[in-house]
């Protein structure tokens, strides 16, 4: 007999040393993250895979599952704070998804519409962030970075080139490259690379094939990500 | 409308002008007798895409200046892609991308004069120049003229599914891509656009007698209203043939003669310059060799049935040797502009028909590789007129300099005549109704203008400031020149 959790009145089973997102990935149930992806260690930063374990607040991303844990995921609450997280995201940032190329396939976006935001909510920061355009396959748009790290760690643990770091603080944070010179260029980074095909938004992309998924066919074009079993968009088709 | 005492003149503001695109104003100067002294065109709004798309990549590009407008983001999109090519190096696309690019835009050019015949403009010439306001709108036009009401709305939506059907959605969709294409139709959606085919040329040789019929029910008046002569400039083929998405630039003077042929649009800069005034955020270009006072001229529909040789489509050909034989040769009333955008309409109707029936749209080669420029230039011939795209881009990629000048910019200083003219004849002297003042906007609204296209002259207005004191004395000025 598997031992369960219970998500919102749903016995769900998991497997030892697996987290309740992963439990609940597994089982089809979906909790909205960012910094989060199957395969890779917890990083716990966007916070809005918070839940409640037993009326206490955790990242569902970094919490064990332990067997008859009363989990809360989908309720009112929750859901109005993680549509603040995603309006501060948008508010922070530069994300101008009219003409961004990741629209349709971009997780933020489809994070923000599952949660119902009409609008960032926040004063919009229109933080001045510079852009890598060195490499002729690798375009690096800080504007639309949420320093999730995902590429940070996909660069780490899958490429095993250590191209990413995040620098600085609070406000000041931002991607670096690993290079002499701190641009894509001289780094090691490949079009093929996992470190851009996990990017969550349009910070990293690349440039070798543009807007080629034609409107219709993008990921998130036709089922909400909330319908989706899956937890980062699938760019593979994009990307090569 | 406004109407404002200054000392013992008058100072009129019609703000906004209604049913067009964007956002623009008139102002009417008159002395204490009612005598006109200034009519001019304002454009209010400030858009700036030449400047923010400065130190984006240029694949973006196409994608971003398509928000200039919503009613013909097509053309800016397709002029941008065009651009964009060259960018890539590529000056031949493959046939499935040329001709899907060419049925987008002859979808967006007959939607466009579909809705702006049909619901900017039909208001004014079925009820009257100065009918009650309140009458002077589609749903009005639907409940006394039901069919012709239908008939503009039927026409428009086929036009937005053709573009839907290729771009994805019938408004900001994205199928043009450095080089190419994202996708061909597939044989249900070309087979669904074809269904239509029918009866959608039906109407559109209908749109075209619906114009011809208004403009000649009341030829003494439509044939003087806002009357200005100036020269024509377009693009037609290399035959002198009405061309809609490439070829090369032809100008006729106002007696009609050709005055320059084939040139080279991706010279532009050699024989079209632009002022900047004052007054306004749009700017003024004229033809260099003429200079500023002579060198002004129109694009659009009227300048480009005036200036092809024929039309390659049968039934449009056929509309268009009546439109010139009526005309003499040339046509210079503006109101005669609602009759060549139907004759557009009922070619792109044809063009599209031409096109469902080729087997190339349905296609798998999509995109052309070459070796990149620096600099790309894309011209075409947007609903409004004439369209020049001209982008500049580093080693990296990123947009180092972009000049835009947009179809209703051309139509700048025709615009502006043609309010004093029409202003001259039914405002100076007399009483001011707002049947009167709505005259100026129907002059306005024959060159079917998209105000918020045609508006970048950030960095390069010159500015006067004039500071009064509580009496109204002038105390001190400053200008900032535009030089």
């Amino acid at each position: 007999m598997p031992q369960t959790i219970n998500i919102d009145k749903q016995n769900i089973p998991f497997s030892e040393g697996q987290s309740i997102i992963e439990a609940a990935e597994q089982a089809g149930v979906y909790i909205p993250h960012l910094c989060h992806k199957a395969g890779y260690k917890a990083h716990g930063s966007c916070r809005l895979c918070t839940v409640t374990v037993n009326g206490r607040w955790v990242s569902a991303c970094t919490e064990p599952a332990e067997a008859h844990q009363q989990v809360e995921n989908n309720t009112r609450e929750l859901q109005s704070q993680r549509r603040a997280i995603v309006q501060l995201l948008f508010a922070e940032g530069n994300h101008h998804c009219p003409f961004c190329e990741k629209s349709g396939n971009c997780q933020l976006q489809a994070v923000a519409y599952s949660l119902d935001m009409h609008d960032t909510h926040f004063a919009h920061q229109l933080p001045q962030r510079s852009l890598d355009a060195s490499h002729p396959d690798v375009l690096l748009d800080r504007d639309r970075c949420i320093q999730c790290e995902l590429c940070v760690r996909a660069s780490q643990e899958y490429d095993k080139k250590n191209v990413f770091a995040l620098s600085g603080r609070g406000p000041s944070t931002q991607l670096i490259i690993n290079s002499e010179s701190g641009k894509l260029k001289d780094s090691q980074i490949n079009k093929n690379d996992e470190a851009i095909k996990v990017c969550p938004t349009g910070a990293l992309m690349n440039r070798s094939k543009p807007f080629s998924i034609p409107i219709g066919q993008r990921q998130f074009d036709k089922i909400p990500i909330d319908q989706q079993n899956t937890c980062v968009p699938d760019t593979t088709e994009a990307s090569t | 409308m406004e109407i404002i005492d200054k000392n013992k003149g008058k100072r009129i503001v019609i703000d906004p002008i209604s049913r067009v695109e964007g956002h623009g104003k008139v102002t009417l100067l008159l002395d204490e007798n009612n005598r006109l002294q200034e009519a001019r065109l304002h454009i209010v709004e400030f858009r700036g895409f030449e400047k923010f798309i400065e130190g984006r990549p240029y694949e973006e590009v196409a994608v971003i200046v398509q928000r200039l407008c919503g009613i013909c983001p097509v053309s800016h999109h397709l002029a941008a892609a065009k651009a964009i090519d060259q960018l890539v190096g590529v000056n031949q696309l493959s046939p499935t991308a040329e001709k899907i690019r060419r049925l987008l835009h002859y979808g967006q050019v007959l939607q466009s004069h579909a809705l702006h015949f049909f619901y900017l403009s039909s208001p004014d010439l079925l009820f009257g120049f100065e009918t009650d306001l309140h009458r002077r709108n589609i749903i009005e036009v639907i409940k006394d003229f039901p069919d012709i009401g239908r008939q503009g709305i039927q026409l428009r939506k086929f036009g937005q599914d053709i573009i839907q059907a290729i771009s994805g959605k019938k408004i900001h969709g994205v199928v043009a891509v450095p080089g190419g294409i994202n996708r061909s139709l597939d044989i249900p959606q070309r087979d669904a656009l074809r269904a239509q085919l029918p009866d959608i040329l039906k109407k559109s040789k209908k749109a075209v007698a619906i114009a011809r019929d208004l403009y000649l029910s009341n030829i003494d008046i439509h044939k003087n209203f806002g009357f200005i002569e100036s020269s024509f400039l377009s693009l037609v083929d290399s035959k002198g043939a009405l061309e809609l998405y490439d070829g090369n630039i032809r100008i006729k003077d106002k007696a009609g003669k050709i005055f320059k042929d084939q040139l080279d649009d991706n010279r532009y800069f050699d024989y079209i310059q632009e002022e900047v005034r004052s007054w306004s955020y749009m700017k003024f270009p004229f033809l260099s060799e003429l200079g500023i006072e002579k060198g002004w001229y129109r694009v659009g529909p009227l300048a480009r049935v005036n200036n092809c040789a024929f039309i390659s489509t049968p039934l449009a050909e056929q509309a268009r040797k009546e439109f010139i034989q009526f005309h003499h040769g040339l046509a210079q009333a503006p109101l005669a502009y609602h009759w060549a955008r139907m004759i557009e309409l009922l070619h792109c109707a044809e063009q599209i028909e031409n096109l469902l029936q080729d087997e190339d749209i349905t296609g798998n080669e999509l995109v052309v590789k070459g070796c990149p420029q620096e600099e790309g230039i894309g011209v075409i011939e947007a609903p409004r007129g004439t369209l020049f795209h001209h982008y500049k881009i580093n080693e990296e990629g990123l947009i180092q300099k972009a000049n835009l000048i947009v179809s209703t910019t051309q139509n700048n200083q025709a615009m502006n005549d043609s309010v004093r003219e029409v202003a001259r004849e039914y405002i100076d002297g007399q009483e001011i109704t707002e049947g009167a003042l709505n005259q100026i906007e129907v002059a306005i609204r024959a060159y079917d203008p998209c105000l918020s296209c045609a508006t970048h002259a950030m960095g390069k207005m010159p500015l006067k400031v004039e500071l009064f004191d509580h009496n109204g004395e002038l105390l001190d000025t400053k200008i900032k020149s535009s030089v």
